[in-house]
């Protein structure tokens, strides 16, 4: 990825300057005033493909070197902060950076752009397994071991761990934390790799998580979108994905908002080469 | 949170009556032992009634976790006298809870992350720095704390400072020279342990426990060799009977924790591994018994629909011995626990005359609640009895020793819940209260927050979306967030109460002067009359306070009191983290009910000391 995007960000050196784009004016308050800043400044995970790591091989990073172009900036620059609580304020709110990549479309501790792409929570299993099973209503759920994701803040487990739970299943059903290990590379991985290991029958995984690690597998995984979409009142597992910038930056955000409508080729593109199971019609399973 | 589908007093639950109870008593059953009039004022256990010698050693003061002190120099007659004799900055933003200790001539300060050592020379006009000792923890450990980067302080032993950093290091330090003597990594911030508490040295050991039970972190306390730094042995709060170091002579008081491999059989399929119940709060120390008592954490990281059963020993008191480790009984506090209510408050040994006979007890002013008179010998509760006001449970049933659920305030994702008192933080968090033998009463810094369970909110965590529970704290009955309560433990009932308008997570000092010493989360040093509760002196220092204050007897023959300020800490998080009070949510919906705290305070860490 390095000598492409380094070729990349070189094109982009007769680019426009990020300051004419985005005037001091518009800048929210406390933001430093710096000259030079050509750039585009992203919050993100060093360490949590498929979404982004620290060698910019993640999708994200691939969408923010779009962004950059259009924005008119020579590059990218990166604010790595582990994805966990206090990352919005330690990074976004603390101005080390301006965009996060992809936050949920209705995420209230940011301002959102439209959606750019919508997926959702996915069985994976092996593919010699035989598994077909595509609804939490399956009965056949009962009789397998299941694997889902933890998070433990917010009091709030991953959507399939409450649906899975409120249906009666829960000693058949086995959490992998969100945060696994983070010393080991992309440590949300786990509960893909345990389907392939065999330690569970059957995962209930975030659709990019799934489908990249599924593609990465040397054993041969199956992805396959579950019914239903949504258990009443409101327990979604499936959920659009916007970029968000800080709350008052409209006029970045408005920026956001058409490259991602004009872009939306190169955007789908780019998901498509990473597996991402989308849930909007494009590039849909 | 959720609750599983548990059929255990499901039916009596119902017909309990949902009344709001802040009248001390109401859902209390009285055992055969309380049902003669008690009388005589409580009792600091002669093994911690030694004469004063002006020092502070650590943070709780004493094995009993009593924070009171013997000096009288400063009281009633002349605490309005008390001024400023120095300060000293720490240069830090974070929340401040250590206290320093006084050992001899030299004062030690540890701050929050990056746990600077200070000792500072208490001959020198103004407390010159001896030494400094820096311990350089890694900068990973702080995406990782979950409330803040705190340490909540240092303990001497043996000519040594022994201390914990926030990447789970204990190390101990040469208090004369300030050099390193061993340093051993007991947890991995890479699987989201830290660790914030005091530890504890009880004869050749040190006793130490580690944070993060949100991250599903296993939880234990650990002993190491004072001289060494070699691991003694270590106690798992979750798992198998070895794990835990239960053995033949464990001996609960209730069936409910009697039986072997609870620690594995209270949790779904392998749910005990990242079961949280961590160490993180007060550890106390009886030398007749040579037990030692500490609670665990909340369990995690299921919330609790997915984690069907008593998850023990998470939220639980435990009695071990202080040689081995070994457990000698256990009490939970709060099985299956629904509101993150930790068992990690200080136990105060006291005892108590009790109809009659004078007990051994120990005595916790519970997070729930609940202020829990136990036998300190046999973990029976004795009473529990509310010292705040409460409606999420409805009392302990002193028979089972089970704590009452009220089932329509159990909380689930997509439900919405309504007045929950008290909120998550509890009645009260991990302040320490303090205890004074000339008036028997406990001193009880607390919160009275309520909170909603309101609908759901998207949210992300590494890349991953869910629905969390939109969770606001505000003020309980009476507007006010903070209470000073002083608590007789042998009426069973407050003698008064101070009503606060910010939640008091300061903890508090008693003294012989007929003197109680607390300070405010809006940047209030504060004395009052200890009989009455009647405000006798206050300051106001440059950031709220969340360390409790500590006295001690200079070089000099006076007697100084000393507070730390700087506010932080989960109930100061909307100060420190700037976060944005219209974030309702943020702090795990603390911040609600602090938004205007950022007009009351700022940030930074500041120690001033007091004298007349």
């Amino acid at each position: 990825m390095s000598s492409r995007s380094r070729l990349a960000s070189c094109a982009l050196l007769v680019a426009g300057c990020w300051l004419l784009v985005l005037p001091v004016s518009a800048r929210p308050p406390g933001q430093r005033a710096t000259s030079n800043q050509q750039v585009l400044r992203v919050c993100s995970d060093p360490n949590n493909l498929p979404f982004s790591n620290e060698r910019e091989e993640g999708f994200e990073n691939r969408i923010a070197q779009l962004l950059a172009r259009d924005l008119g900036a020579t590059k990218v620059t990166y604010y790595w902060f582990a994805q966990r609580r206090g990352f919005v304020r330690n990074t976004l709110n603390a101005n080390k950076c301006d965009v996060i990549m992809g936050v949920p479309s209705s995420f209230e501790m940011a301002l959102t752009t439209r959606p750019y792409y919508r997926s959702g929570y996915v069985f994976v299993t092996r593919r010699d397994r035989k598994i077909d099973i595509d609804s939490l209503d399956d009965p056949r759920l009962r009789k397998l071991k299941i694997g889902v994701q933890m998070i433990g803040d917010d009091y709030a487990s991953s959507p399939p761990a409450h649906a899975l739970a409120s249906r009666g299943m829960t000693s058949n059903v086995v959490g992998y934390s969100v945060y696994g290990d983070y010393s080991k590379p992309n440590p949300p991985r786990n509960v893909v790799d345990a389907v392939a290991k065999k330690e569970v029958d059957l995962s209930a995984v975030w659709g990019p998580t799934a489908g990249y690690f599924a593609k990465q597998s040397s054993v041969p995984l199956v992805v396959k979108p579950f019914t239903p979409e949504i258990d009443l009142p409101f327990l979604p597992f499936v959920f659009d994905i916007s970029m968000a910038v800080r709350r008052g930056d409209t006029a970045l955000r408005d920026k956001l908002d058409r490259i991602i409508e004009k872009r939306e080729k190169e955007i789908a593109a780019i998901l498509r080469a990473y597996g991402v199971p989308r849930m909007d019609g494009e590039d849909g399973l | 949170m959720h609750c599983d589908k548990r059929t255990f007093l499901t039916a009596l639950l119902l017909t309990i009556p949902l009344l709001a109870c802040d009248m001390p008593g109401m859902h209390e059953q009285k055992s055969e032992d309380l049902s003669a009039p008690a009388t005589g004022k409580a009792q600091i256990p002669a093994f911690a009634a030694t004469a004063e010698d002006g020092q502070w050693l650590t943070p709780q003061k004493d094995y009993a976790n009593t924070r009171y002190s013997g000096l009288q120099q400063i009281n009633l007659s002349n605490v309005d006298q008390l001024k400023v004799m120095t300060t000293f900055s720490t240069g830090l933003v974070n929340g401040h809870e250590a206290p320093p200790l006084v050992v001899g001539d030299t004062m030690y300060l540890v701050t929050p992350f990056p746990n600077i050592l200070y000792a500072l020379n208490l001959r020198e006009p103004g407390g010159a720095t001896k030494w400094v000792y820096r311990p350089d923890p890694d900068p990973a450990a702080q995406g990782v704390a979950c409330c803040d980067v705190v340490n909540r302080g240092v303990t001497y032993a043996n000519g040594k400072i022994v201390m914990n950093t926030l990447d789970n290091h204990t190390i101990a330090v040469d208090a004369a020279t300030g050099e390193e003597l061993w340093n051993t990594k007991l947890g991995d911030v890479n699987k989201g342990e830290t660790m914030t508490m005091a530890p504890l040295v009880v004869k050749d050991k040190v006793l130490v426990g580690n944070s993060g039970g949100e991250l599903g972190v296993r939880g234990w306390l650990t002993a190491l060799d004072l001289n060494t730094g070699k691991v003694a042995w270590r106690a798992y709060s979750t798992g198998p009977d070895a794990d835990c170091l239960i053995g033949p002579n464990f001996k609960p008081f209730y069936p409910m924790d009697q039986g072997k491999e609870l620690g594995v059989k209270s949790w779904p399929p392998d749910g005990w591994k990242t079961g949280g119940g961590t160490v993180w709060g007060w550890i106390s120390y009886d030398p007749e018994t040579n037990l030692v008592f500490y609670g665990t954490g909340n369990p995690g990281p299921w919330n609790p629909e997915q984690r069907p059963g008593d998850n023990k020993w998470t939220v639980t008191l435990f009695a071990r011995d202080a040689d081995t480790g070994e457990a000698r009984w256990a009490y939970q506090l709060g099985p299956h626990d629904l509101y993150d209510y930790d068992g990690i408050n200080e136990s105060i040994l006291l005892d108590l005359n009790i109809g009659g006979r004078m007990r051994k007890t120990l005595v916790r002013p519970e997070r729930n609640g609940y202020v829990y008179v136990m036998d300190r010998l046999t973990g029976e509760v004795l009473s529990a009895t509310p010292f705040a006001h409460i409606n999420s449970t409805a009392g302990v049933d002193l028979k089972t020793g089970r704590l009452r659920e009220v089932k329509t305030k159990e909380p689930k994702v997509g439900k919405v819940v309504r007045d929950i008192c008290p909120a998550a933080p509890g009645a009260k968090d991990w302040q320490p209260s303090a205890f004074s033998p000339r008036t028997g009463l406990v001193y009880i810094t607390h919160q009275n927050l309520c909170m909603d369970f309101e609908g759901v909110e998207a949210n992300y965590i590494a890349g991953t979306p869910f629905v969390g529970a939109n969770v606001k704290m505000y003020a309980g009955p009476g507007g006010h967030r903070g209470e000073v309560t002083a608590w007789d433990p042998v009426a069973r009932r407050p003698r008064w109460k101070i009503r606060e308008k910010f939640p008091v997570w300061s903890g508090a000092l008693a003294t012989a002067g007929d003197l109680v010493f607390y300070g405010t989360m809006d940047g209030w040093a504060k004395a009052i009359d200890a009989r009455t509760g009647n405000e006798r002196w206050k300051f106001k220092v440059g950031s709220g306070i969340i360390a409790p204050p500590m006295t001690y007897r200079g070089p000099d023959g006076k007697q100084y009191v000393a507070f730390v300020a700087g506010v932080g800490g989960w109930a100061g998080a909307v100060v420190t983290g700037d976060l944005d009070p219209r974030d309702a949510t943020a702090a795990l919906g603390f911040a609600n009910a602090m938004a205007d705290l950022k007009h009351a305070t700022t940030r930074g860490g500041m120690l001033y000391v007091f004298s007349l």
